[in-house]
């Protein structure tokens, strides 16, 4: 299962690139494995201010549909449009063109308080 | 209350194959009361293999019936909507189980095996209450019993599936399309239906409960895909075949359900007939349509809601799926029958998103 290490990770399978005082979020390996098939991506609203743990987008494969929540607090600025044309990039590079949405972050420290590849690894065992 | 021959546990039950899915790495869901793969490698694959190869699904979980005594067949005829005088020995049919109010039990597939004996495969969710409702209307000197338990089932689907069967049984024919026949192999007896529920050619085969993870293992060593219920789910719907409980309910007739086919009217009384007649006669309110999305969109799924174009709500999906094969938004919705005319256009809201959809004539996918 790739974990890497540069990345911060929820424990609802989410990874976060911080980037100055940008993050970029994606779901991980393990979670679109487990999903397999994705078939659509409901993308945010841009400009849409969250707090960490909104369901923000929604990821769904045939069978089933699953929230993605804003894993930190900040205002949506971008979704990964190439989505809706092929959301399969989901499947197929989960931690680079697959990234879903970037967040415009309202605390950097945030981020911190995220899982660290260590334990994200212990999570999913 | 329940009649079985064979032991059962009472909690969530398992297949007799239960094991070998965990083994051939399936994920498992509990469904009608039994714990089930709901896919393996994933759903796309599962599908895209029935339909271009072949398959593999464990039907364990639905009940076998056999009815046996002189008149078996005529007493049955009073109780089913098909006709089942129309059978000859080794044929079978598609048919409904109807209460008073001509609304649907169960629908089942019934194989006349010989004069006086009839096999019949009901819905896992419904065994109970099919076998209750047979056992209280059965006429005297007939038997019913339910053989559920002692029984593996598995169906082999896709263009492939009848040469897996000819390797694995080199000295018997498949029945033609429909057919049934049972027979004996290393002291077990095995039994072949030529049905399905994937649109596909194949056969539905049941061996006793004790070999069933070897054979299913020899189905799969001859390259039937292992496949779960979420390819079963997307290949029956991509057929406008209905799930009960889902497309088809106690409050709805097979008229509304657009099944009238399977209904033999003319054949003489049997359970629910003249609400169907009368149906007939009044015309429908409501009709079960195929809705298929004009755009791209969010899966549709079932309970979604329908619209009209001027934001009037109709109902609600009985299924939905992203057709594998099609790459479509596929669906199908009980619709007042002003609405229900090939061509119109309605919306079906997707957690506050309107996806605009046609209907369609049935099926959404034709083999080939």
């Amino acid at each position: 299962m790739n974990v890497p290490d540069n990345l911060r990770y929820t424990s609802d399978h989410e990874w976060v690139l911080l980037e100055g005082d940008i993050v970029k979020v994606g779901i991980t390996d393990h979670a679109q494995e487990e999903l397999t098939d994705v078939v659509f991506v409901e993308l945010p609203e841009d400009g849409r201010s969250c707090d960490a743990g909104d369901p923000v987008a929604v990821v769904e494969s045939v069978k089933a549909a699953s929230d993605i929540y804003c894993p930190v607090a900040g205002d949506i600025i971008e979704g990964n449009q190439d989505l809706e044309g092929d959301p399969s990039l989901v499947n197929a590079d989960p931690y680079g063109s697959g990234w879903i949405f970037k967040v415009q972050l309202r605390d950097a420290s945030a981020v911190d308080a995220l899982m660290d590849a260590e334990g994200y690894k212990a999570l999913i065992g | 209350m329940r009649h079985s021959v064979c032991s059962v546990s009472e909690t969530i039950q398992e297949t007799p194959l239960a094991s070998l899915h965990i083994e051939l790495g399936a994920k498992m869901i509990p469904f009608a009361g039994w714990n089930m793969p709901v896919q393996y490698s994933s759903i796309m694959d599962e599908h895209n293999a029935v339909r271009s190869d072949v398959g593999i699904f464990d039907i364990s979980h639905m009940g076998q019936f056999f009815l046996e005594g002189e008149g078996a067949e005529a007493w049955l005829n009073t109780i089913l909507a098909n006709d089942v005088m129309q059978l000859g020995v080794g044929e079978g049919q598609y048919t409904f189980m109807l209460n008073e109010n001509g609304g649907v039990i169960d629908d089942l597939i019934i194989y006349r095996q010989a004069e006086g004996k009839v096999f019949l495969v009901v819905n896992a969710s419904m065994i109970d209450e099919d076998y209750a409702w047979l056992d209280k209307h059965l006429a005297d000197g007939l038997v019913l019993v339910d053989a559920s338990d002692c029984w593996a089932g598995m169906a082999v689907q896709g263009p492939n599936a009848p040469s897996a069967f000819a390797k694995l049984f080199p000295n018997q024919d498949l029945p033609p399309r429909n057919g049934m026949k049972m027979w004996s192999e290393g002291g077990e007896n095995l039994i072949v239906c030529r049905t399905g529920y994937t649109g596909e050619d194949g056969f539905e085969f049941f061996s006793s409960s004790e070999t069933g993870s070897g054979w299913f293992q020899r189905f799969v060593d001859e390259g039937a895909k292992p496949c779960g219920l979420g390819a079963r789910d997307s290949l029956r719907l991509e057929v406008c075949y209905p799930l009960n409980g889902s497309d088809l309910s106690p409050v709805r007739t097979p008229l509304e359900a657009g099944l009238g086919f399977f209904c033999a009217l003319e054949k003489g009384e049997f359970v629910g007939r003249s609400v169907l007649i009368k149906q007939k006669e009044d015309g429908l309110s409501e009709r079960l349509v195929a809705l298929k999305y004009t755009g791209r969109g969010a899966p549709p799924r079932a309970h979604y809601e329908v619209f009209t174009k001027d934001g009037e709500k109709l109902s609600e999906l009985t299924s939905g799926v992203l057709s594998p094969s099609l790459k479509e938004g596929v669906a199908m919705a009980y619709l007042p029958v002003a609405h229900a005319k090939l061509g119109t256009l309605v919306d079906i809201d997707v957690r506050g998103r309107k996806f605009e959809a046609k209907v369609v004539k049935k099926p959404f996918y034709k083999q080939g």
